[in-house]
């Protein structure tokens, strides 16, 4: 569900792809499982990437509420999808349903009062409740995915560096704070002479998403990004370690791409839905695997809500469609058809989900682990207005160091004048 | 001409002459008649010209109209609802060093791909002016990289131009010369992405200086023969000279696109936002991403106007310029 950041595909595979499903036939019938009337009514569901969606769960959907007919529009990523819902957002245009992303939730959110609000609460882990929750309490997004993290590893070159290679065994060595990983991190780079992660960026995103106010204060939204002690800590630990640790690549960038197949980095932050970015890019690579660990606690990398637009035409019907979308049920079916990984927390009894394998990770139980690493998330980061911007140019002043443009400090106060010109 | 002009009074002198009405109506009935086709001469060619202003009125003046009054306000897209602030957006931007690094590499990168362009346009067309076989086939070749998609060459070329594994870089290596630093150095970003664009521009060119150097009448080259002009003398002192029409054209449009620059940027790396340090940001990146990335769209309407305005400083600067050359080339002239 993420991969927004890959812009690349964005310019490459533009525009959306809709799908038409066939137009169910009007009966007459007056099964009144959706309540409100039996006219016949056309929803339309905007999503992007793959939300696993298919047509076969929508009919499912259309056999019960037989006056509903349900269109899907897929966008070819998740920044398409932002543009087209901000261009439309308070006016006409959007789709009943509309798909978002909590990358830039923050920016939704401060137009909660244009979206219908949601009126289950009981059914999603707290912190995603939470994000999505504006200050007058309402909560305007219905959680599908998640995006838990654990660590990826190559087992083949943790064995070439004599560490454990089982990944209970190498759960276990991870076990404890940030310190702790990159002391392994030392470990394995004086044995092996090659990089322990793949980039600063990557690993400062799943360091700074354990911090619950980094860049702006929750209650008055002033930007404290360059006070807050707590990220300069970050900023120095990572970048202290991405000197001799770091592989210097960039997420998402070619040569990122190709250190995937060649052993560039022996770990990386992994969310549930990075597997299946390892395996698509990686391929015939054998050694990944997945260790139920993550420094310092839990972490959560990406994920989506569905929303339903306030001025919509049917908005009581999208409501309910949306409900059923995000019904347990329906997300483990979703999660099968394209790895989403349930936000919902009765998903997480359920078999289909903690039986599930992954045979390209040597057939690491990818189901329990991620539902262990979704429950070990206990902050709920605010994320603001700004946050995208000043964590973009974050994420710019560590590759400037990574990269060799500029020294540790001057790239943290170029970064500082840039969070300053925000706002 | 003339025909027609008188043609209708004496036609419309004959009713007149049977009826006998007072001899004011006349000329007026005349007058009336040849007026119209005085209209029809003067108005018509307007009015089938029109479709085109009107279309641009409703597409280009109304919206460059709107951004002006945009970027005097801190707009809100979504709710469609703005504060007047008076020039602040354009203080902002001004005061942004990012604009002016943007300056920089707009021209940086206009200059490295426009100049090499032209020579190697030149060089190839002359080559392709010469007797060789299967000579569609040479010039058809030529034009192969323009009809590629430049969202396409930029995938291509980006990935050839990787930092650590790119193929630049790995050929480099074989050579035992120190790989280049394509995504964090300034001018070596700036290398790449005019490659991209000298790649896909200078066969469409190329083309368009052939075609000048073909008007080129063949007995100068006789003459110049006779006279026992070497080859490259006569390159220099007859074909050089004589594309000189063509050459302001082809500066011209290519100085348009070089200040527009987006696609070749914009897909050089993952991020599209010009790099870390901003090495390969252009303006229309730097626009881009205030309006789209940043949802500003006061700031990103000032600076759309920002550049509308340098856009035009240099539209006057090439006018001048041309001006010149082609008075130069009257004096020295034919």
């Amino acid at each position: 569900m993420k991969l927004s950041r890959h812009t690349r595909i964005a310019g490459a595979v533009a525009g959306a792809a809709s799908i038409a499903l066939l137009a169910a036939g009007c009966a007459a019938s007056s099964d009144a499982t959706s309540g409100s009337s039996d006219e016949p009514i056309e929803l339309t569901v905007a999503t992007f990437n793959d939300f696993g969606y298919t047509d076969e769960l929508l009919q499912e959907y259309m056999d019960a509420n037989p006056n509903v007919t349900v269109v899907q529009n897929k966008a070819a990523t998740s920044n398409d999808a932002r543009a087209n819902y901000f261009q439309k957002l308070g006016k006409k245009g959007l789709a009943d349903v509309e798909a978002i992303e909590v990358d830039w939730l923050p920016e939704v959110m401060q137009y909660s009062d244009l979206l219908a609000e949601v009126d289950v609460t009981d059914r999603w882990l707290d912190w995603k409740v939470d994000a999505a929750t504006d200050a007058d309490g309402r909560l305007i997004g219905y959680g599908t995915d998640v995006g838990p993290m654990g660590v990826c590893y190559r087992s083949d070159l943790f064995a070439a560096a004599g560490l454990p290679t089982d990944r209970d065994e190498v759960a276990a060595l991870l076990e404890g704070d940030w310190d702790t990983y990159f002391e392994v991190g030392a470990q394995y780079t004086a044995a092996t002479g090659t990089a322990w992660f793949d980039s600063a960026g990557g690993t400062y995103q799943g360091m700074v998403n354990q911090l619950e106010a980094a860049y702006e204060d929750p209650d008055s939204g002033d930007i404290i990004a360059t006070e807050n002690g707590e990220v300069e800590d970050l900023y120095n630990q990572v970048l202290d370690a991405s000197a001799t640790q770091s592989a210097h690549l960039g997420q998402w960038s070619d040569d990122w791409f190709a250190g995937l197949s060649n052993g560039a980095y022996a770990t990386m932050l992994c969310p549930g839905w990075m597997l299946g970015v390892i395996s698509g890019n990686a391929e015939g690579v054998t050694g990944w695997d997945v260790a139920n660990v993550f420094p310092n606690g839990g972490g959560n990398w990406g994920g989506s809500y569905l929303t339903v637009p306030a001025n919509g035409e049917h908005v009581e019907a999208a409501q309910e469609l949306a409900d059923w979308l995000t019904a347990p049920e329906q997300q483990i079916k979703a999660f099968v058809n394209a790895g989403t990984f349930p936000s919902q927390t009765a998903a997480y009894e359920d078999a289909a989900l903690t039986d599930f394998t992954n045979e390209y990770f040597s057939n690491a139980p990818v189901g329990q682990i991620f539902i262990d690493r979704a429950n070990a998330v206990t902050v709920a980061p605010f994320k603001g207005e700004f946050y995208f911007q000043i964590n973009d140019a974050m994420q710019k002043a560590l590759t400037r160091v990574e990269d060799g443009t500029q020294d540790k400090q001057a790239s943290w106060d170029q970064w500082v004048s840039e969070v300053d010109a925000i706002g | 001409m003339t025909s027609t002009a008188t043609a209708p009074p004496s036609s419309a002198e004959r009713p007149d002459a049977t009826s006998g009405p007072p001899p004011q109506r006349a000329p007026k009935r005349i007058a009336f008649s040849h007026r119209l086709s005085r209209w029809d001469l003067k108005l018509s060619p307007y009015l089938y010209i029109s479709p085109f202003f009107i279309l641009f009125i409703v597409t280009g003046l109304f919206p460059i109209a709107y951004t002006a009054v945009i970027s005097f306000m801190d707009w809100d897209m979504v709710r469609n609802t703005g504060t007047f602030i008076g020039f602040d957006q354009y203080v902002y931007v001004l005061t942004q060093p990012k604009f002016w690094i943007a300056l920089r590499n707009t021209f940086s990168i206009f200059l490295l791909s426009s100049i090499p362009q032209l020579i190697l346009a030149i060089f190839i067309a002359a080559m392709l002016d010469q007797n060789i076989r299967a000579k569609t086939f040479w010039r058809m070749g030529v034009l192969v990289p323009y009809v590629m998609a430049p969202v396409a060459v930029a995938l291509i070329f980006s990935n050839m131009f990787g930092d650590q594994y790119g193929l630049v870089n790995t050929f480099l290596a074989d050579l035992g010369i120190p790989p280049v630093k394509w995504h964090s150095d300034a001018f070596a970003s700036h290398i790449a992405i005019a490659t991209m664009v000298n790649f896909r521009w200078t066969g469409y060119n190329t083309l368009i200086l052939l075609a000048a150097m073909q008007a080129i009448p063949r007995d100068y080259y006789e003459a110049a023969s006779i006279d026992g002009a070497s080859k490259l003398r006569q390159f220099f002192a007859i074909t050089v000279p004589s594309l000189r029409p063509t050459l302001i054209f082809v500066i011209i449009t290519s100085t348009i696109g070089g200040l527009q620059i987006f696609d070749e940027p914009r897909m050089y790396d993952q991020f599209g936002t010009g790099g870390a340090d901003s090495q390969w940001l252009t303006i229309t990146l730097y626009l881009y991403d205030i309006g789209w990335g940043q949802w500003n769209f006061g700031r990103a309407a000032a600076l759309a106007w920002i550049l509308f305005l340098i856009i035009l400083a240099i539209g006057v600067i090439n006018l001048l310029v041309t001006r010149r050359l082609v008075r130069n080339e009257g004096s020295v002239g034919r």
